[in-house]
């Protein structure tokens, strides 16, 4: 490849802003964490760093560049050193073959709003997630502590566990479009098709499965403060902790965006040929970018609230849910959109799937579960 | 920059690092190097544009069965662990052995001249998704399923082995 073709340049440009959106939207969201946190608690909030506490992540960045940056002094500093890194890493990877945008022409130079679009997009996304856990174990294993050790573990069984049931959740998706190409799926959803009237119950199991990937409430066990102190973050101090908590504010962002993309036809919008008729293609383009990223803060938002609203798990629930709970109802979901193509009706197959999934749960509960007498 | 330097300069960096499996002393080192080397791997994949064995070698080795090893490794007390050091009888036997296949190696590939593959004939799509799909489910169907059924069968032997019968110990 020509490495000075305008092409190339549009591109880098295009991933660099698509780099510095991730990174500002993730600084930004630790201050909406705190804001909705303190909505819900009846609280304030940070009000102090600016109109409305606004600079707050900036205060917080200087913090965390200032605070001295401890190495414990039996550990494997550079496995040490690593682990944050990789978390980064990882977590900012994600956003190469997710579809911002359709194509556009500035400056005599046509391409589309995407970093790479290879037809195996989605793979590349459960690759990465795959990969995510590195960075949590390696940063567990080489602080030399007992409870880093343990939330490292954990993190790590947690996340191969969820991932079975997300793969399986995206299969059902795959036989809708018949590509693994993430643009392919977007281009499968426009015009209001959106995967989320078909799959319901997929949408569902993969929205509970990213947040056990993102290792958020109620799936935050390998962090969680009264059993095991901080978990696997418990001896970074400074700017490595930054980094593992600036990237679970990152993978926020990227699943959402990824939920967007499968789920939520990506940059489709409505009015999308209104737009393009009235203003032109490149306008028309950069708002479905603006309508996708606007998805994904919609689910960051969701990300929160969950958070603020429910009970972190115990871990032996946690087990059951994923593996007896929701791979069997993923698989289900699966057979239930294969008949559903098969009888060239999804929509209605999607329906009567949740359907009967509810009434079966109903008819089990009622003849097989015993009920306590309070 | 060619395509055949980065071949050499992959090729360079995985056998580096596969070495450097066998040689580290700490066995954390050694996954995390096994890693790095399924990466190089994943790279040859790419330049012999076989993207979808790409995205399933990293998925499969490096993204869940290293996860595994790395996970058991970390159980261990490694200071109680160490594997005691071999005899020198022990040593000899080891580097006669491995002189041997090397030696057997070399002596085969001199032997058997590989054929070039031709350029005409090189279709670029054969390492794409669809194509392996296609073939899959064609010519090698019935490899395919009884692969599956002895995936299938290690299954259902994993979840046995794994199952706490009734009135044992829960720990």
């Amino acid at each position: 490849m020509d490495l000075l073709s305008d092409l190339f340049l549009a591109k880098a440009a295009f991933i660099g802003i698509v780099f510095a959106i991730t990174l500002g939207i993730a600084a930004y969201s630790t201050y909406f964490e705190r804001k909705i946190a303190a909505f819900m608690q009846d609280r304030i909030g940070p009000d102090r760093a600016g109109p409305f506490g606004i600079l707050q992540p900036l205060a917080d960045a200087v913090k965390m560049f200032m605070k001295e940056d401890f190495i414990p002094a039996n550990s494997n500093k550079w496995l040490f050193i690593a682990g944050p890194c990789l978390s980064m890493l990882t977590a900012l990877m994600t956003s190469a073959v997710v579809p911002f945008g359709d194509t556009v022409t500035i400056g005599g130079v046509t391409f589309d709003l995407q970093g790479i679009d290879v037809n195996i997009g989605i793979l590349w996304v459960f690759g990465i997630v795959s990969l995510g856990v590195y960075g949590i174990l390696i940063g567990g294993w080489a602080s030399n502590n007992k409870y880093s050790l343990l939330g490292a573990i954990r993190a790590a069984s947690q996340n191969i566990s969820y991932e079975l049931a997300m793969g399986l959740a995206i299969i059902a998706i795959l036989l809708f479009t018949g590509s693994l190409s993430t643009k392919a799926i977007v281009e499968g959803q426009q015009n209001g098709h959106w995967n989320i009237f078909y799959q319901p119950l997929g949408f569902i199991i993969f929205l509970i499965c990213a947040f056990a990937e993102c290792n958020r409430t109620p799936f935050d066990l390998p962090e969680c403060e009264t059993e095991l102190i901080g978990g696997y973050h418990t001896e970074y101090s400074s700017m490595k902790l930054g980094f593992y908590l600036f990237a679970e504010y990152i993978n926020m962002f990227i699943s959402g965006a990824v939920m967007a993309t499968l789920y939520f036809g990506g940059y489709d919008y409505p009015g999308i040929d209104f737009v393009t008729a009235q203003f032109g293609n490149n306008i028309a383009v950069f708002v479905g970018m603006g309508a996708l990223i606007g998805k994904a803060l919609l689910f960051v938002f969701v990300f929160m609230w969950v958070r603020w609203t429910l009970p972190r798990f115990r871990y032996d629930q946690l087990m059951g849910l994923g593996w007896a709970g929701l791979i069997p109802l993923s698989m289900y979901n699966v057979v239930v959109t294969a008949f559903g193509i098969l009888i060239g009706k999804p929509f209605t197959a999607g329906i009567v799937g949740v359907v009967l999934l509810i009434l079966g749960l109903l008819i089990h509960d009622q003849l097989f579960v015993k009920k306590k007498i309070a | 920059m060619a395509i055949s330097n980065i071949w050499y300069f992959l090729s360079g960096l995985t056998l580096l690092s596969a070495l450097m499996v066998v040689l580290a002393k700490n066995p954390i080192h050694s996954v995390l190097y096994l890693v790095f080397t399924f990466f190089c791997i994943s790279g040859h994949y790419v330049l012999l544009n076989a993207q979808f064995l790409m995205a399933v070698n990293i998925i499969v080795y490096a993204g869940a069965i290293m996860v595994l090893f790395l996970f058991v490794i970390m159980m261990f007390d490694l200071k109680k662990n160490q594997p005691e050091s071999k005899s020198s009888l022990t040593k000899l036997a080891g580097s006669v052995v491995a002189g041997t296949l090397l030696v057997l190696f070399v002596a085969l590939l001199r032997k058997n001249n590989l054929p070039a593959p031709s350029e005409v004939n090189f279709k670029s799509q054969t390492g794409m998704v669809e194509t392996l799909g296609k073939i899959l489910y064609t010519e090698y169907l019935l490899p395919f399923e009884l692969i599956s059924i002895l995936f299938f069968v290690a299954m259902v032997g994993a979840v046995m082995l794994g199952k706490r019968e009734a009135g044992e110990r829960n720990f």
